[in-house]
Parts: structure tokens; sequence; C-alpha cells
């Protein structure tokens, strides 16, 4: 503890930096010797070769390799997820029957839900892309527990294949909320899907309890918490919703599962149950889990924005807070959810007001992302380019929010297309927009290659245009009164439907010229070098890609990593004595 | 103003619409200004500060109380403005007025039944009359549905094993359709009725003929009337063609096999059975899907259908 406490206090000065012995603070003085690194480019030997073979990868305990074995997992299941969207949008071009019927088109739909929540957003941005930079990032060889990590991997594929199972023996037309009794009635193989889901949350559980422990133990000599980079913080307050929502989900559907098997009564009141009560339960675990899904999606941004604005980030303070202020609220908005489905009115009035209460962090990020491109040095990359309609997007998400935690306007807006537009622009345009910013900002670090950046503006406009023609008409046939989930509907709204499935064809050409140039950058892409962006952060400090320990030497950490005031010389330090 | 709010919400036909209307027009003009200034101060920057190179020195700015705390406060201001104003609007949608013409609705998959005070059951159809306080009570026989009427701005929820209300007041003549807006299985986007308001004499005839009209039609009319207006016909044909279940055509007296492999003649007794407790026995092939008609309709009615039945082929 003292040896990290001496670094907080700040005695490094720069005449001392250049190799001599340094003496850190006033109680406990630690000699260490620190000198300049500069990575090395083009590296011949990293964590992508170190070793070979299948075996290698399968077995592997390297928090790089695990988070890319996660993103070959999400991909295929946001390639999944996203052809069934286009086949629902597909069927949903004529009012009546177009090529599939009732019961195939809920199915379709429930599986569109539930694969893209549970399998791809949820972890989406932590499995992936915070497995990948959480230990680079802190300066640190691997995560706290390495074999913990693969082993998430593994039982998150387990709870892929349950979810298999489920759909080639039955499948379910649930909705991905389960609600009961429809739920624990119904045909198909619902248990098996419960079951997928259920086993699936340990693996983010384990995850979290991962990053935590990593975060507080593993961090460089001299990172300090309050140099610790927003996208930490970001997967902090993930990791603690994860760890403390999680297991409430696992409990209902474990109940869920009991009453279908066993035929105990507890949320269907044929049984003598209650079937609010599943909805109280799950809106427990799925409210957070929004947050789950978007906190870590704030850190992306903040990142993305000061590296490309080369400029310190506004309201350090204002937004680490914020994400883990969002984490605690984010835990008692639940009721927002059933507003409709007959709480007190007392209840109803505390959650709409904690709900309101919740926008406000969230809109003071906004502010001071903005704020941080303010006379800064701005470069419109792809990331950025991700970012920026992250902000536009995420935007309207959060007004449209407002307009839900409205009681009145709810009551007339809830389980309309509105909320369906309403929950794609937080979850679609925010989200995953900030996964892209992610994925397109730490491409070479992961693959030491760079993709096109023309192809990946263009891909960028189709994404951006297609999804605002898709979801953005949905606002104005919901707030007419479509129902959502509706496989038929009235005339009047056909229009809006037409636009809307065009919108997602486009949306779809958008995401084939992402793949296309992702996977022609990955086997023939020009070298990156390793710091292509002039960023601060220490993940950029070492080569492109990483090597398989991260660090060749310990890390120290003398500035913030938005301190782009300071030269890039002090930004490579590491301990100059060669154990480590 | 009114031209565009037609654009994006319905017709506001009930008393509480307007204030909700005007809620929701308040959220829209601030969000959109505030929505106007960020994408405007996107493009300037990204104009302005447009990176001229790589050496770039920018200043280090890490926060600015003041502003800090005016884009808090005021967005906090807003919403609380929202949330009082939401409330206030949500407490008299709750409180029905105690003169409230009081109405039975029923939600079962896929239709809304409603019974009136004096015995009259209407399937898909809830007449009452215009500028009345309106308050339905409401169940439902199997899952939750939830009782939507986007031209009132009202919902609820409509659950098994309790009740929940709602009510409105609608001010015109006209129709307006319900929606089913919990997901419910196979038809639930069928799952619709309409809401016919007639003026206050209008009713009282309506009221008075409507249960009086069945009396004097011979069992056949009656039958038909019936089918129709329990709205059989969403899934069983009269045409021969398979819907949701049976065909009507040809059904007394045919041979009917069953899932558990017996096969039945079809007779009085298996067509009351199967109206019902239409669950008792599957048909081969259907799936267990209409809902049951037991407190619904009476013996007379049934056994006025049954003659129904026999005619078609
Ligand atoms: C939601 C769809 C639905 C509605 C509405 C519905 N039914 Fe049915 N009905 C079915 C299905 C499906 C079957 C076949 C499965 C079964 O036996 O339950 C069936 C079976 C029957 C049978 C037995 C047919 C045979 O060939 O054996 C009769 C008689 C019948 N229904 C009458 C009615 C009447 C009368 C009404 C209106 C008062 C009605 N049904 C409304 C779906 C429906
Ligand atoms: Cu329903």
């Amino acid at each position: 503890m003292a040896t990290t406490s001496s670094f907080t206090t700040g005695k490094i000065s720069a005449e001392t930096i250049g190799g001599n012995g340094v003496s850190l603070g006033e109680k406990e003085v630690k000699k260490l010797k620190i000198k300049r690194f500069e990575p090395v480019e083009e590296p011949q030997i990293h964590y992508l070769n170190a070793e070979k073979g299948l075996w290698s990868w399968l077995s592997t305990v390297d928090h790089k390799r695990i988070g890319l074995m996660y993103l070959a997992a999400i991909a295929v299941f946001f390639l999944i997820g996203g052809t069934l969207a286009v086949l629902l949008r597909t069927e949903l071009l004529t009012p009546a029957k177009t090529f599939m019927d009732a019961d195939t088109y809920n199915q379709i739909f429930t599986l569109h839900g539930a694969i893209m929540i549970f399998f791809f957003l949820v972890p989406s941005v932590p499995a992936v892309l915070g497995n990948f930079i959480l230990p680079i990032q802190l300066g640190a060889k691997d995560v706290a527990f390495p074999r913990l990590n693969l082993a998430s991997f593994y039982i998150y594929l387990i709870g892929a294949i349950f979810a298999f199972v489920s759909i080639t023996t039955g499948g379910i037309d649930t909705g991905w909320t389960f609600y009961t009794p429809y739920s624990s009635s119904t045909g198909g193989n619902v248990m098996m899907m419960t079951l997928g889901v259920f086993i699936l949350g340990f693996s983010s559980i384990l995850t979290g309890v991962n990053f935590i422990v990593t975060i507080h133990k593993l961090r460089a000599p001299g990172l300090t918490w309050n140099k610790l980079p927003l996208n930490l913080w970001g997967l902090y307050a993930t990791s603690i919703i994860q760890i403390l929502a999680t297991p409430v989900l696992a409990i209902t559907l474990l109940l869920l599962t009991m009453e279908r098997a066993l035929g105990i009564g507890i949320f269907d009141p044929a049984l003598g149950g209650d079937p609010v009560l599943f909805q109280h339960f799950f809106w427990f675990y799925s409210h957070p889990a929004v947050y789950i899904m978007i906190v870590p999606g704030f850190g992306i941004i903040s990142e993305v924005i000061s590296t490309f604005s080369r400029k310190t980030i506004f309201g350090y303070w204002a937004i680490a807070l914020s994400s883990l202020a969002i984490a605690f609220i984010g835990f008692l908005v639940w009721g927002h959810h059933m507003f409709t489905a007959g709480q007190s009115s007392l209840a109803t009035m505390v959650f709409s007001f904690l709900t309101f209460l919740v926008g406000i962090p969230t809109g003071i990020k906004i502010f001071n992302w903005l704020a941080t491109m303010y006379k800064g040095s701005i470069q419109l990359s792809t990331p950025m380019l991700y970012a920026l309609i992250f902000l536009f997007q995420f935007t309207i998400g959060g007004f449209t929010g407002v307009m839900l935690g409205a009681l009145s306007v709810d009551i007339h807006l809830h389980d309309t297309y509105y909320v369906v537009a309403h929950f794609h622009y937080v979850m679609m345009g925010g989200m995953v927009m900030a996964f892209l910013a992610g994925l397109h900002y730490w491409w070479p670090k992961m693959f030491g290659t760079m993709y096109s950046e023309f192809w990946a503006k263009v891909s960028a406009t189709l994404v951006f245009v297609g999804f605002n023609v898709t979801f953005f008409p949905q606002f104005i046939m919901g707030a007419q009164g479509m129902p959502r989930r509706y496989y038929n509907y009235i005339d009047q709204f056909q229009p809006f439907h037409v636009t809307s499935t065009i919108g997602s064809y486009i949306m779809a050409v958008g995401f084939t010229i992402m793949a296309i140039y992702l996977l022609h950058a990955l086997i023939k892409g020009r070298k990156a070098s390793a710091n292509p962006w002039g960023s601060r952060a220490l993940e950029w400090q070492i080569p492109s890609p990483a090597p398989a320990h991260n660090f060749d030497h310990t890390p120290v950490v003398l500035n913030g990593p938005y301190d782009y005031h300071r030269p890039m010389s002090e930004f490579q330090m590491g301990v100059a004595d060669k154990k480590h | 103003m009114n031209r565009f709010q037609d654009f994006y919400l319905p017709p506001a036909k009930s008393t509480v619409a307007a204030d909700t209307d005007a809620l929701f027009n308040f959220v829209h003009i601030t969000s959109l200004i505030f929505l106007i200034g960020i994408v405007a101060a996107i493009f300037y920057f990204v104009y302005k500060y447009k990176r001229r190179s790589e050496h770039d020195v920018t200043p280090v700015i890490t926060h600015n109380n003041a502003l800090e705390i005016t884009w808090s406060v005021i967005p906090f201001i807003l919403v609380m403005i929202v949330f009082g104003w939401g409330f206030r609007g949500y407490l008299n949608l709750r409180t029905a007025p105690t003169d409230a013409y009081e109405v039975r609705a029923i939600g079962k998959k896929w239709l809304w039944e409603f019974r009136y005070a004096n015995g009259f059951v209407s399937v898909g159809e809830l007449h009452v009359p215009e500028d009345r306080p309106i308050k339905l009570i409401m169940n439902s026989t199997d899952v939750i549905h939830s009782f939507y009427v986007p031209d009132y701005r009202i919902k609820r929820d409509v659950l098994p094993g309790r009740y929940s209300s709602v009510w409105f007041e609608a001010t015109e003549p006209g129709e307006s359709t319900v929606f089913c807006t919990e997901y419910c299985g196979t038809a639930h986007s069928n799952m619709m009725a309409k809401v016919v308001v007639h003026t206050k004499e209008d009713f009282e005839t309506w009221m008075a003929t409507a249960a009086l009209a069945d009396a004097g039609l011979p069992p056949v009319e009656l039958g038909q009337q019936l089918v129709q207006r329990n709205a059989c016909q969403t899934c069983h044909s009269i045409d021969g063609s398979a819907l949701q279940g049976p065909t009507f055509k040809g059904i007394f007296g045919r041979q009917q096999k069953m899932e558990d492999g017996t096969v039945v003649t079809v007779d009085e007794n298996y067509i009351r059975q199967s109206i019902l407790q239409p669950q008792s026995q599957i048909v081969e092939g259907y799936l267990p899907v209409m809902p049951p008609y037991q407190g619904t309709l009476n013996d007379d009615q049934i056994s006025a259908i049954i003659e129904y039945l026999k005619t078609i082929d």
C-alpha cells in the first residue's frame, strides 16, 4: 500500500525522469529507476503469434485472446440476430401475411430480442473490448484471475449451446421478457432458453468479479484512481451492476423453470401465483442490464472523443462519478417498465421521479463530451465518426426516455413502437455505435493492421442513414398508437413500416461492407504503427499488436491518460531494471 | 400546430387526451431545442477545430464549475416540471369519477368481451354514451392482456385472477380502435375491438334494443348473429378453408379425429362442449387456442348457434 500511495503524491518531477533514482513521497521512500521505453514498431513476435495452433487459442488464459474469442462469438450472434431482424422487417412490409405465419413471426422476434440482448449486447463491450483492453490500460500483464476469465468464456458458450438447443427443439415465442403466465403456459422449449440465459449470467458475474479485483489490485505504479482512464470507470461501474443484478435474473429464471417443470405456483395465477411479481423480478435485473449495456459505452466514447480531439477530457470526475451514480440509481427505477401493470400510485410516482433523476447524470456526460471537443484539434477518423453518431442518436434515445418517464404520456406510449424506437436508439444507436467506435479505435492494437478508412466511412454513413430511416418512423407510428409485437397491423401504418423496412436494408448493406473491409484488414491490412492516433493512454505506449504479456517492462504512470499538454516522451516510462 | 400534431398523434377523443398531448408537445419541443443545440455544437466544433497539424496544441480545460452547475440545474428543473405534470395527469387517469358508468371487460385469447349492467354481452364492440365517464372493470381469463385506446390515450393491463380498471370519457360520437398491447400469443395482433360512442339518446335506444333484439329472432338467424358477434369467424370459416380452427362448413355430423386418437361424430353435445370448454377435446392438427365461452353464452344462445351450424354445408 505504501509503495503505491507514495506515487499518488505526484512527487515525480520532470528532472528526475532521466533515469536516476527517484524518491517518492515524503513518508516512505522507495527508489525506482525509471526510464523511457519507446514502443517497438511492427514487432515480429506478439500475442497473436507467440503461440500457435488451435489448442493454444482454446486453452489460452491470455485476456487478449479471450477477448478475441468473445469477439468471434458475438459477431456470430450479431449476424444471426441481425438476419432475424431483417426477416421481421420484411414480414412487416404488408399489413397481413407477407411470407411467414404468425407463430413463426412471434418466435423470430423473441429470438431477435433474446439473442441481441443476452448474447450480443451484454457481453459486447465488457467481454470483448473490456477483456482486451482493461489489463493493458491498467499496466497489468493480465486480469487478476486469468483462468476464471477463460472459464467465463466457456460458460458463455455452454449458455449459447442451450439456446441453440431451445431454438432447434421447438423454439420460444414469449418475447425476450418471458412474461408470465404466458411463458409458463405456452408451448415450445422455454425451459432450455431460460436455462441458457441462466448459465450465461454466471459468465457475466465472473467477468464482473474479475474486473473489479483487477482494477483494485493490478494498477501499474503511479496509476492512481484519478488517473484511471474513463473507460475503466465505465467498466468498473458495469461490473458492480453485473455482480449485483445478474443473480436476481438467475433466481427469477430458476423460479420460472420450477413453475414450468414442477407446477409450483409462483407467477401463474392458475397455480396461485402472482404474474406481476415476475415483472418486478425481471425488471429488477433487466433495467440495470440496460446500464450494463450502455455504461461501458460511455467509457469508450470518453476515450475516443478525447483522443481525436487531442484534448484533456472535460469534467473527468463528473464523467467518472456519473457512471457510478447511474449504476446505483439504475437499480431503483425498474418500476418504470410497469406503469400500466398495476402498481400503487405512490410506487409509480417514486419510480418516475428516480427515472428523471437518472437522466441528469446522463445529460451531464453529453455536455462534458461536447466541452471536450471545444478548442480541440479534431480529427474525423472512423472511431470519432462513430462517437459523434453516438452523441446524436443517444441524445435522441435519452430525450425519448424522458418522454416515456412522464407518467401520463407513458400510459399512451407504453408497449407501442415508440418504445421500440426509443430502446433501439439507446441500444443500437447508442451502445452499438459506441462498440463500433471502440472496435475501430482499438483495432490496430488488436490486430496490428489498419482497415480501409474510406470503406469504413462509407459503411458508417450507410449504418447511420439506415438506422435513422429504420427507427425514426417508428417513433411516429408508435405515437399514433401502433402496438409493438404485432404481426398484423392496420393499413394506416403501412407507409411507416415500409420506410422502416427500407432503412433496415440500408443498414444491412452497411454492415456487410463493414464485415468485408474488416476481414480484409485482418488478412492483408497494412501494418499499423504502435500509436496511430497519437493517444497518450497507456495502451498506445506498447507495440501493435500487443506483446504476449502486454508490457516488456513494468510501466510507470506519471500523467493522466488525457494529459495532452505533456510531451509524448513522458508517457513512455517504465521501471528501468529488468526484473518484471 | 394542429395539422402538425395530426401527423404524429392520433385524434384526441377523450377528456384527458388534451393534457397528455400538451405534455407530449412540451417534451418534444424542449428536446428538439436541446437536440438542435447539440447537433449545431458538434458541427461547429468539428468544422472550427478541425485538426490543422499533428503538432496542434490544445488548452487544458479540466472543468468549469459555473458551466457545469448550469447544465445540471437547468435540465433538472425541466425534468422536474415534466415529472410533476406527468404525475398530475397520471393521477387524473387513475381516479375515475364516482358517477362513472361501469362496464365489465374481459380479455381472453384473442378477443374482448364486454358485459353491461342489463346482462347484455357484446364481443369485439364496446358501446358507450358520449360525455359520460365510463369505467371498465377488467380481468383476463388466461394470460396478461392490455387494453389500449390510442384515441383516448388510455391503457391498462388486464390480468388473470385480479381486477384492474381504467376510465375514460369520450367527447364525440364515433368509433375508436382498441388494441391489445401486452403480447399474448399467436393472434395477439388480431386482438382488437372498437369502441362505439353513441350520443346519449342513441345509447339509451341501443341499450333497450340490444337486450331485446335477440328475443324475437328465429334460432338459425340468432345463431348466425351470435357467431358474428362473438368473433367466431376470425378462426372458423364457412367456406371450407381452414383458419386457426376447423371450418364450419359441413361441420354437423362430420367425423372428427381428436388429438388423442379417438374419432367423434359432431353432434349437439359435442358442439356444446366445444364451445363451453374447448380445451377438453382438441381436434387433430389444431392448437388449443379457442377461448372458452363458458359464462359468455347461455344455453339458448348455444342452441341457436347449433341450429345455425347445422345449416352450413
Ligand atoms: C381464437 C380462435 C377461435 C375462436 C375465436 C373460436 N374458435 Fe372454435 N375452435 C378453434 C380451434 C383452434 C378449434 C380446434 C381445436 C379445438 O378443438 O379446440 C376450434 C374448435 C371448435 C369446434 C369443434 C370443431 C370440430 O370440427 O370439431 C367448434 C364447434 C367451435 N370451435 C365453435 C366455435 C364457436 C361457436 C365460436 C364462437 C362463439 C368459436 N368456435 C370461436 C378456434 C377458435
Ligand atoms: Cu392480448
